[in-house]
């Protein structure tokens, strides 16, 4: 019986392989493309302008403004999510202005001989006040592996935008610190990779 | 010739026992081995989601704690997906491709062992991911930067499965591309060969252009997470909104990958219990050739919430409702093939039957998800969770089980037990319904997915889904008991297994022997 597959087959079907295999290597490096070809069309189009900041400049200026008519109480609050740490706010509440620059603390031990990373995950009261509360620097931004025993002052400055209802007089800011499994050995903890 | 049984017909020595497996090039073990492990992937993606629907059960926390039940809806959605569903579709293909276009085997047939032998390693890297510290990766199925450039080690267990299942996934498309092209009997032109073929030529193309995509964001994620890159890091100038527009370039032919070879199942079943050949054959081809050509320019539906542009908004949307007219093309033509028919209802006209009505619901479900402002309100609800388990499956899952059935006779030489299949039928839809159809109530009501604690008022709904959640994988092992049943004896199956049923694999006999079509068969 003479073979189905001849040769002529087989030198047509490697043809078409390498072709579609080649393909499959393009569209590889297409995935990569699609990353220039993104920030080009935000560029373009003007959205999502991350790349050029400055250009949103004017809106944050006219934030700034101190809102000195009225005041908010921030009250914070700190809870543990099976984490053996000792986490609290250095000061229960402040009283700002919108549009006030506020630098607050809290205080975090960990009391285990051996080091531990957790992730502190931010939640608001009431719920929309999360988006007038302009963080801009939290320790929820980045894992905090605490050494055995470290005792740590961690900071938190933030704005509240002068745009917030007028019949919102408290905001509780809560704080729960998740313990990161698997990631102990990351140290400090920037940047969020190890 | 009846009695010729596969080891008269080796032409060779070849290895016994577990080296067979091994070894094999044979596009029918090939084809066994992925249904086989597709079905255990089903199983264990079936667990996690069972586990899930306990904890759902009642709202508070019963049975897992929140970062397991995260990898659980993770690694159920994952598994799922890359593990059983595709998987499977490649293991018909395998199976019956060469058969319906006369082909001796696959056209690599070595490449073809290492696509299938691929998986399993894959697997273990994926499950065992759950035993590394930290666990599994926990960013839902997505992998959604930054969730998953902060994950554990899980993650980059799961990076490296996927790749490797990329890999497996292409090769196995390059190869199903080349039998198809190449490979076809003299006289199998293209506009002659059964719509099962076409589909998954299309769907073969489709995988050959989207999962290098996939393997290049979770390659960008892999470099996010350990080499300092920051395609994704908003600190290091990049966007996490760029992943979902890679991931979903990717994801949206994904999900026609993993239902047009459900389309072609069906449109190879309904004209066999219909008893009239397949209405508008062409026009089916062409709606199958369009569907894949418009999955490339709908992705931004899946990201209205992202903060787009109106004009993108309405483009993506607009895009996106006329997939609906290739789709309608479709359901029409298999309701134009029924209609004045010579209908019977063995147990695969059921599931294929089951699968256009509630496919159709998870179509139209679809279509409301599309039109930006709903889908806004839906966004991350249930009632997202409802439609896509409505498409895959009511749609995919029941248009495997709908060929299983249909192609059990020539893949075991018997016919699988009609009483067990009407029960597996009916029991899986019934609680297929009493799972899913509550969902699309408490996406509406506002319930959020991937959440293991709910408010009071989803209680009920939440109860329902569970129960019928259970009664629904529990279902599962009647198909578990008719496959082994089938394999195990049964009435004989005569080479064309059901009465009218066209095409060249019901001209081999039943089980088809271990090698088939070494002489080109004559096409009329």
């Amino acid at each position: 019986m003479k073979p189905r597959v001849t040769d002529s087959l087989a030198a047509d079907n490697r043809r078409l392989l390498v072709r579609l295999a080649l393909s499959a290597v393009v569209m590889f490096g297409f995935g990569f493309l699609l990353v220039p070809f993104y920030e080009k069309i935000c560029e373009v189009t003007g959205i999502n302008n991350f790349l050029r900041p400055e250009a949103e400049a004017g809106a944050q200026a006219a934030n700034t403004q101190i809102d000195t008519s009225r005041s908010v109480l921030v009250q914070f609050d700190a809870n543990l999510h099976d984490l053996p740490w000792r986490f609290q706010p250095v000061q229960r509440s402040v009283s700002v202005h919108p549009g006030e620059l506020v630098h607050v603390e809290y205080e975090v031990s960990n009391t285990r001989p051996e080091p531990i990373t957790g992730q502190a995950v931010p939640s608001y009261g009431p719920q929309l006040a999360g988006q007038y509360l302009r963080k801009l620097d939290c320790f929820c931004f980045a894992q905090q592996t605490l050494a055995p025993g470290e005792k740590r002052i961690m900071p938190v400055v933030f704005v509240v935008d002068p745009a917030l209802p007028t019949d919102v007089n408290t905001i509780t800011l809560s704080y729960t610190f998740f313990e990161l499994k698997g990631r102990n050995t990351a140290a400090g903890g920037a940047g969020g990779t190890s | 010739m009846a009695a010729v049984t596969p080891e008269q017909l080796h032409g060779h020595h070849a290895p016994s026992g577990l080296m067979r497996w091994l070894t094999t090039t044979n596009h029918k073990d090939i084809g066994t081995m992925y249904m086989v492990f597709s079905f255990i992937m089903f199983l264990s993606g079936g667990v996690m989601a069972l586990t899930i629907r306990a904890e759902l059960f009642q709202p508070g926390l019963q049975v897992v704690q929140p970062e397991f039940f995260n990898q659980l809806t993770t690694m159920h959605g994952l598994v799922m997906v890359f593990g059983a569903i595709m998987p499977a579709f490649v293991g018909f293909a395998n199976w019956m491709i060469p058969l319906m276009i006369g082909a001796s085997d696959m056209a690599f047939a070595r490449m073809n062992n290492w696509s299938f032998w691929l998986l399993p390693p894959a697997a273990i890297l994926l499950i065992g991911s759950f035993f590394v510290p930290g666990g599994a990766t926990a960013a839902g199925w997505t992998l959604y930067a930054p969730l998953s450039v902060q994950m554990g080690m899980g993650m980059d267990l799961a990076i490296f499965a996927i790749h490797i299942m990329g890999i497996s996934s292409i090769m196995g498309a390059i190869n199903i591309v080349v039998t198809v092209l190449n490979m076809r009997a003299p006289g199998m032109t293209m506009m002659k060969m059964p719509l099962f073929c076409w589909t998954w030529l299309i769907t073969a193309y489709l995988l050959i252009a989207v999962m290098p995509v996939l393997a290049g964001a979770v390659t960008m994620v892999l470099t996010d997470r350990h080499f300092g890159t920051s395609f994704f890091n908003a600190a290091g100038g990049g966007d996490p909104v760029m992943y979902q527009h890679i991931f979903w370039f990717f994801g949206h032919p994904e999900v026609y990958i993993m239902i047009l070879p459900a389309f072609g199942i069906v449109s190879q079943i309904i004209p066999t219990f219909a008893r009239k050949p397949l209405f508008g054959y062409a026009s089916m081809v062409y709606a199958t050739a369009s569907i894949a050509i418009l999955s490339f320019a709908v992705w931004a539906h899946h990201m209205f919430a992202t903060g787009m542009p109106a004009a993108g908004q309405l483009f993506f949307m607009y895009a996106t409702m006329l997939i609906a007219v290739p789709t309608g093309v479709k359901v029409f033509n298999w309701v134009a093939t029924m209609w004045r028919g010579a209908l019977s209802f063995e147990t695969p006209m059921l599931w294929a039957v089951g699968f256009i009505f509630v496919f159709t619901m998870g179509g139209f479900t679809g279509l409301i998800c599309a039109i930006a402002p709903i889908d806004i309100q839906v966004q991350d609800t249930y009632y997202v969770v409802a439609h896509f388990h409505y498409v895959l499956v009511a749609g995919s899952l029941f248009a495997l089980f709908a060929g299983a059935y249909y192609w059990l006779p020539k893949w075991t030489g018997h016919m699988p037990s009609e009483a067990l299949g009407k029960l597996h039928f009916w029991c899986s839809m019934i609680f297929f319904n009493i799972t899913f159809f509550p969902m699309h109530f408490l996406g509406l009501a506002g319930m959020p997915r991937r959440i293991p604690d709910y408010a009071l008022q989803f209680a009920d709904f939440n109860a329902m889904a569970s129960v019928g959640a259970f009664g629904f994988g529990l279902s599962q092992l009647i198909f578990l008991v008719a496959v082994v049943k089938c394999i195990r004896g049964g009435e004989r199956a005569a080479a064309r297994s059901w009465e009218s049923a066209e095409g060249l694999e019901w001209t081999v006999p039943s089980p088809a022997p271990h090698h088939t079509f070494e002489e080109a068969p004559v096409i009329r």
